[in-house]
């Protein structure tokens, strides 16, 4: 394609494209123009009705915790699609793969980083319904810590943590966990999902009532399908290099 | 509240992204544009706090930082051989 060609095909488009743009940016409301009324609505029943402090998580496991579970099924089939696809890469022993961390001050630091950034994550699903935070933030923030171990440590430590006997369970457990929470709820005839502990008390570790159980298990979903994810694309990229004998 | 008008530390935000955008783009070495694409999902999470959204801003400073940028790399590795 020439210069020539690529310029006639791309100006008529900025055209459009930048017409339309400009057309729909003079007619949208002022900043800060909020006309829904849900917002307000939740803003002000939340911490009364359901004794939650955080708005966006008794949105997200309460409120609207059915819809939750669909994204919860959106991650874990994306997952299930990316195992499928990369297979397992028949491997010999990783472990001359000499890519242990020689700085012991950088091994040192980064554990203790590890048992930090585990310790965050877990705050974050923990409080997930008094501060900022969740299932889904903790839940990533916790399989990036796990990921530190590859990073500061070597692909053997890596492997032994995140391995398929570990994170399968665990996966099953976090997306199945939810459902069964929302299950239990029908076999007692209230709407599924139903909170059957009651509201807990405002700005402590159970003020979700049973939806703390919905919030974990989300985390455990959440982290173990991210670790699959992780362990795939790092399988792919290790298998290789310890098949060439070895890092340079 | 509504707030009406921009802070200026909104627009001082939001022009900081469109710059950030703008050199993800410029960038053409793809080991280097991944590094440019952190920083610039670092200053997406400033955005999502200055605008009073610290939940998105979690999720942003773990995805944008540490899952998105090993995906790539990984496939720009493999993809190179």
């Amino acid at each position: 394609m020439t210069r020539r060609i690529r310029i006639a095909m791309f100006v008529p488009a900025l055209a459009v494209l930048g017409g339309l743009l400009a057309w729909s940016l003079v007619a949208i409301p002022k900043f800060g123009d909020y006309r829904g009324p849900y917002g307000y609505v939740l803003n002000r029943v939340v911490v009364p009705e359901r004794h939650m402090s955080n708005v966006v998580t008794s949105v997200v496991f309460d409120y609207r915790g059915f819809d939750t579970m669909g994204e919860e099924f959106i991650l874990f089939i994306a997952v299930t699609g990316i195992v499928l696809l990369l297979r397992k890469q028949e491997r010999d022993d990783a472990g001359e793969l000499g890519d242990e961390i020689g700085s012991p001050g950088v091994r040192i630091a980064g554990t203790l980083a590890v048992g930090v950034s585990v310790l965050v994550a877990l705050w974050l699903i923990a409080f997930g319904f008094v501060t900022p935070g969740g299932g889904f933030q903790g839940g990533a923030a916790l399989a990036s810590s796990v990921l530190l171990v590859f990073l500061v440590a070597s692909w053997r430590s890596w492997s032994g943590l995140a391995n398929d006997k570990v994170l399968d369970p665990l996966e099953g457990i976090g997306a199945g966990g939810y459902v069964v929470v929302g299950l239990v709820a029908l076999v007692d005839g209230l709407p599924f999902l139903t909170n059957l502990l009651g509201p807990g008390k405002t700005g402590t570790l159970v003020s979700g009532g049973s939806a703390t159980f919905v919030n974990w298990c989300a985390g455990i979903e959440v982290a173990a399908a991210l670790l699959v994810l992780f362990s795939e694309f790092l399988e792919e990229y290790i298998v290789p290099l310890a098949r060439g004998g070895g890092t340079t | 509240m509504i707030v009406a008008t921009l802070h200026p530390l909104q627009w001082t935000i939001l022009l900081l992204v469109v710059a950030g955008a703008t050199a993800v783009v410029l960038t053409r070495d793809v080991q280097r544009q991944i590094v440019v694409n952190g920083l610039y999902g670092i200053l997406l999470v400033i955005l999502f706090t200055v605008f009073a959204a610290p939940d998105v801003a979690l999720s942003m400073l773990v995805v944008g930082t540490v899952g998105y940028p090993l995906v790539v790399l990984i496939a720009i590795a493999r993809t190179r051989k």
